[in-house]
């Protein structure tokens, strides 16, 4: 159910996005959502990316330090107030987001949130009771 | 009430030992001289023929031998039998490039197994006791040499070889061991594997440790002693020289006792080679008197550390030997502490790292800085900023509790320090840049 996000460890220096971007590129994988975690020292890059295998494969042969997370993936209205009403379900459940970004769909009225929390499945279903629709690897790479 | 496993030569008068110790070294020297033509060549070279050694007092006149003598010599450079009188090979890791293999006659193993089984009645081992030796077997010196004091004290002995820790429990509990044998980072860890389990010192048997082979500090004496409920004592020694039981530790824990009947100590300065008295702190050196296929004449262990004749309360004449802290060629005071990189990469290895490192030592001010970046691998990397630096402060608590200071470690990313001819650089010292 849940969705797959790749986790790339980046040295804080010049060009390291460069060329973490570019190696993706140049082997045809679709970036659709990003967000980066920093500190004065590193940075940790978070993608939901078409093919997270050959993304795992291409950053792990080039000597990345690389992790695969199950995050938590919601389909949330494109308007005002829709994100709160989203969390308020989570926060009535006494489910902690660690780290949240979202992004936009090309076509549809939508949004879509990724959320990482400490245990997907709950979140999952306290979403769901309340009318929400998951999106998993499968519609990422429909998007 | 004390025990001694040899008592005639544990509690020898000084000046009989030394008697001892010159016939042997004149023995030795001749045997030396005569079947090592590597060391021949290094005493032609000093001038020194085996008549001019009458005794201890004349060994400063021979020439010192060095780990690099052996990787020069390696394999059979040292060798003083033929191989026919050879029964046995032991071997150091290698991890730094530079294997020594050192070779024994069924003698020259007896006599190490009645050092390790000094060792064992020193820390009250009788036959009545159910030993577990937690070391490595195999190459490594650390299984077979207590195995066989074990075996000479007439406990009964429990060949366990290290890991497996659930295992190493349910023997220790089934079978009641009361003597445990392995490194310090190995007993903790039992330990704590024990509290995981709820289990505590008066759940299990075991009255004491005997551990060795890494580097490991009184604070760590005390958690063993605590989680473990036993009282631990030290264990020296090297495959150079033999293997564990060069030296001891009696109920007094104020150093180890040399076996030095067996084992002739000298402490040098690591700069100048020159022989400085007892109670200096230098380089330890170590001349095999005993060891016939392997006898090294005046080896430089590199160790630094600080010998005393003072009277010991356990009734041994023995020299005692302080813990040492380290190598000579990478001690570092910082904060004046001594630090030597084998203490960081002992506690790397504990916590599931690789000991790929880098020290950087700065002053800000009057303090010294301490900086430790350590190389990640995918294992400790997570996907938040938390997680990441919960393992920084998790690491760094350890080396503090082996060092006595609070180093800050930072994670990298895999071979992002910086290698010179392939080696890691282990230690930046900023320091020397403003003195």
């Amino acid at each position: 159910m849940s969705l797959k996000q790749l986790n790339v460890f980046v040295e804080n220096k010049k060009g390291a996005l460069v060329e973490i971007t570019e190696t993706l590129a140049s082997h045809d994988v679709n970036i659709r959502a990003l967000s980066i975690a920093d500190t004065e020292e590193f940075g940790i890059l978070r993608l939901i990316v078409n093919d997270n295998e050959t993304a795992s494969k291409m950053l792990s042969d080039k000597g990345y330090l690389i992790k695969t997370t199950e995050v938590v993936g919601v389909k949330i209205g494109d308007a005002p107030g829709k994100l709160s009403t989203a969390l308020a379900v989570l926060d009535k459940e006494d489910i902690n987001v660690e780290y949240l970004y979202a992004f936009m769909a090309r076509t549809e009225k939508h949004a879509y949130v990724v959320l990482r929390v400490a245990d997907n499945a709950h979140a999952e279903s306290a979403l769901e009771t309340a009318g929400y629709h998951m999106i998993t690897d499968a519609d990422i790479n429909k998007l | 009430m004390q025990n001694y496993y040899q008592k005639e030569i544990e509690t020898m008068p000084v000046e009989e030992m030394k008697q001892l110790q010159s016939e042997k070294l004149v023995k030795q020297v001749k045997h030396v001289y005569e079947n090592v033509p590597y060391y021949r060549d290094l005493m032609d070279k000093k001038g020194v023929t085996p008549d001019d050694i009458k005794g201890i007092d004349d060994l400063h006149k021979l020439p010192f031998l060095t780990k690099a003598d052996l990787r020069d010599a390696y394999p059979y450079g040292l060798l003083a039998k033929p191989l026919s009188d050879c029964v046995r090979i032991q071997s150091t890791s290698g991890t730094t490039g530079r294997r020594v293999v050192a070779f024994y006659t069924q003698n020259d193993v007896d006599l190490w197994e009645d050092c390790c089984a000094r060792a064992i009645v020193a820390a009250g081992g009788t036959n009545e006791d159910v030993c577990q030796v937690a070391y490595g077997y195999g190459l490594f010196t650390g299984g077979p040499g207590l195995n066989g004091g074990s075996h000479k004290v007439g406990c009964l002995t429990l060949p366990m070889s290290s890991g497996n820790t659930e295992r190493q429990i349910q023997f220790m509990t089934d079978l009641s061991a009361t003597i445990l044998c392995c490194t310090p980072s190995y007993a903790a860890y039992i330990g704590e594997t024990l509290q995981e389990k709820g289990l505590g010192p008066d759940d299990i048997p075991l009255k004491a440790g005997i551990f060795g082979a890494e580097p490991w500090t009184e604070e760590m004496r005390r958690n063993i002693e605590n989680t473990l409920g036993i009282k631990a004592y030290d264990i020296y020694g090297l495959t150079e020289t033999s293997g564990p039981g060069v030296a001891f530790e009696c109920s007094e824990q104020t150093g180890m006792h040399i076996n030095e009947d067996h084992f002739l100590a000298e402490i040098i300065d690591p700069d100048t080679g020159e022989v400085l008295p007892e109670g200096s702190k230098g380089e330890l050196v170590f001349t095999s008197l005993d060891k016939e296929a392997f006898p090294l004449l005046r080896y430089r262990t590199r160790d630094i550390c600080v010998l005393s004749r003072k009277k010991c309360s356990c009734g041994r004449t023995l020299i005692k030997m302080a813990k040492p802290m380290g190598r000579s060629d990478d001690m570092m005071i910082i904060r004046g502490v001594n630090v030597f990189p084998s203490q960081i990469e002992t506690v790397l290895l504990n916590e599931g790292y690789q000991p790929n490192y880098q020290i950087v030592v700065d002053r800000k001010g009057n303090t010294d800085t301490f900086d430790v970046n350590v190389e990640m691998n995918a294992d400790q990397f997570t996907d938040t900023v938390s997680g990441v630096t919960a393992k920084e402060k998790a690491l760094a608590n350890a080396m503090k509790t082996m060092l006595g200071i609070n180093p800050a470690v930072h994670l990298v990313a895999p071979k992002s320090i910086v290698r010179s001819e392939g080696k890691a650089v282990r230690v930046i010292d900023k320091r020397k840049l403003h003195d």
